[in-house]
């Protein structure tokens, strides 16, 4: 079942298209890895499906909605941004933050029970500015998972993360997607990453080059000499900026 | 001594506004601070410099039209801040020096400073009168029951704004509303503490609060008791010995900040987070 469908999404900024008519879709329990450069659109496209961006044309639907009619599907929806940006004294305790996240009253056990699926119980009282970078990120999974929703997008979220957090971070997203049948849409520039986890691909540089199982991408050696050319492209396209 | 002092009147009025203005001041100044806007609130204040210059020049009850002034100041600020993508302490720079520019031209025309004038600058007890503390009561009542009301959805905001929307929350809305609980907050606390020294209670007891706390909770409550303890020792003591107010306040705020620090680097609490808490202020 299709559940979030995108078509023919174009974004422009000032002249230049950070989208050129991207179109997929995402079935029910689908790992979808979204790949790129910086600076292919990744987080343009993620601004536009979670209702920041509005000033794109084509459409999206969420469960067979278009997203400009209602903004219901949030409630569906875990979000985990690349670095979260906050104060660093915040003074609020893991469980409080993870509590903002919920959309009803706040229950103590659905805070306990998201903070052991992504292994930080043990620290609920302590400080969010006093974690790591990687035991925060799992702080936020914990938050997006708050409200048991149907899909969780994931906009890089490993950057400047230490390889046995990465890890650890990859094993619970995992998790969430096999156990608990949650749908994952998720962008990086890790292709191994990718290639371990997701079940589908998407590759966008702007536009969208690829869109299909994992396996299809990641054993077409025409597809991935495309994909690091135009990367390189795009790498050079930067430093000349 | 103390008996004869709380057998007055006038130290009845300036002891509840007072109470009531430390609440208003501490749970609105924890948002500021944690948003970097720890200086909006002295920019308001001089922007209702201005308006009680206005009023005393135009013979109009001058708190209303400093209430008028500084909350179309933070909304129509906020919105060019957002339109015009002007830093925050840009923001605040004009907000403040526009203010007092007004205040100043307008008491140079009807020339020079009065007694009132100055009383507002550092406050003073006897400027609360039985109108003015129904008016404090009402307002720091309405204050915390709204944030009460939407306490998770502030503090939500507080904490990032991108994930508030994500979640639904109106955030814009909520920025205009905070400015404005801010800008009423200001402007009914001057006539106690002072336009130049409302800031302070709005920041000092917040960042002193934070050194010992780990919660949100905890420390909107600590933040109350210190700011409610330095307004009532404050009033006390300015009384006793015929000082300002205002100063009194914050001296008293100061002296319980420093104590905390100084438990704190004794070792006796462990906190990280002290030392960048103190570059806000």
């Amino acid at each position: 079942m299709k559940i979030v469908e995108i078509e023919n999404l174009t974004v422009e900024y000032q002249g230049i298209l950070a989208l050129d008519r991207v179109s997929f879709s995402v079935e029910s329990k689908d790992f979808l890895g979204i790949i790129g450069p910086n600076g292919a659109g990744k987080t343009t496209l993620f601004s536009c499906m979670l209702g920041l961006l509005n000033n794109y044309k084509g459409e999206i639907r969420f469960f067979g909605t278009n997203i400009r009619k209602s903004k219901q599907y949030l409630q569906q929806i875990g979000y985990v941004p690349q670095k979260p940006i906050f104060e660093k004294n915040f003074p609020s305790t893991i469980s409080e933050v993870v509590g903002m996240g919920l959309t009803k009253n706040l229950r103590k056990d659905q805070i306990d029970e998201v903070l052991q699926k992504v292994w930080l119980h043990e620290l609920s009282h302590r400080r969010i500015g006093d974690l790591s970078g990687g035991q925060q990120q799992r702080v936020f999974i914990a938050k997006a998972l708050v409200n048991d929703p149907q899909i969780l997008i994931l906009d890089e979220p490993v950057t400047g993360i230490d390889s046995q957090s990465k890890e650890l971070f990859y094993q619970i997203l995992r998790d969430l997607n096999q156990k608990e049948n949650i749908t994952i849409i998720w962008s990086s520039h890790d292709l191994d990453a990718v290639a371990k986890l997701a079940s589908k691909v998407a590759c966008l540089n702007r536009t969208l080059f690829f869109h299909g199982i994992s396996e299809g991408f990641f054993h077409n050696e025409d597809l991935l000499k495309m994909y690091s050319e135009s990367s390189m492209q795009m790498h050079m396209h930067h430093h000349e900026d | 001594m103390v008996f004869e002092i709380l057998s007055y009147g006038f130290m009845h009025r300036a002891l509840i506004s007072g109470i009531a203005i430390a609440l208003m001041c501490s749970v609105v100044g924890l948002f500021l601070v944690l948003r970097r806007y720890s200086l909006f609130g002295d920019a308001l204040a001089h922007a209702a410099f201005g308006g009680v210059a206005a009023g005393l020049f135009l013979g109009i009850y001058p708190t209303w039209v400093a209430l008028g002034v500084s909350v179309s100041s933070a909304l129509g600020l906020t919105k060019i801040r957002q339109k015009f993508q002007i830093s925050g302490d840009a923001t605040v720079a004009i907000l403040l020096s526009s203010g007092l520019a007004m205040g100043v031209v307008l008491i140079s025309i009807s020339g020079g400073f009065t007694v009132d004038i100055f009383s507002f600058l550092f406050g003073s007890i006897l400027l609360v009168s039985l109108e003015n503390t129904i008016l404090i009561l009402g307002l720091a009542g309405s204050i915390l029951i709204i944030i009460l009301l939407l306490y998770r959805q502030l503090v939500y905001t507080t904490f990032n704004e991108e994930q508030a929307k994500v979640s639904g929350i109106p955030v814009e809305k909520l920025n205009y509303l905070l400015v404005t609980i801010a800008a009423i907050t200001v402007v009914s606390s001057m006539q106690l503490v002072g336009i130049l020294l409302i800031s302070s209670l709005i920041v000092i007891p917040n960042v002193t609060a934070m050194i010992f706390s780990r919660g949100f909770k905890q420390t909107a409550i600590l933040s109350m008791i210190f700011a409610v303890f330095s307004v009532v020792t404050g009033i006390l003591t300015s009384y006793t010995f015929n000082i300002a107010p205002g100063g009194m306040i914050v001296l008293i705020s100061i002296i319980i900040l420093s104590i905390s620090l100084g438990i704190k680097s004794s070792g006796l609490i462990k906190n990280k987070t002290i030392i960048s808490s103190m570059k806000q202020v």
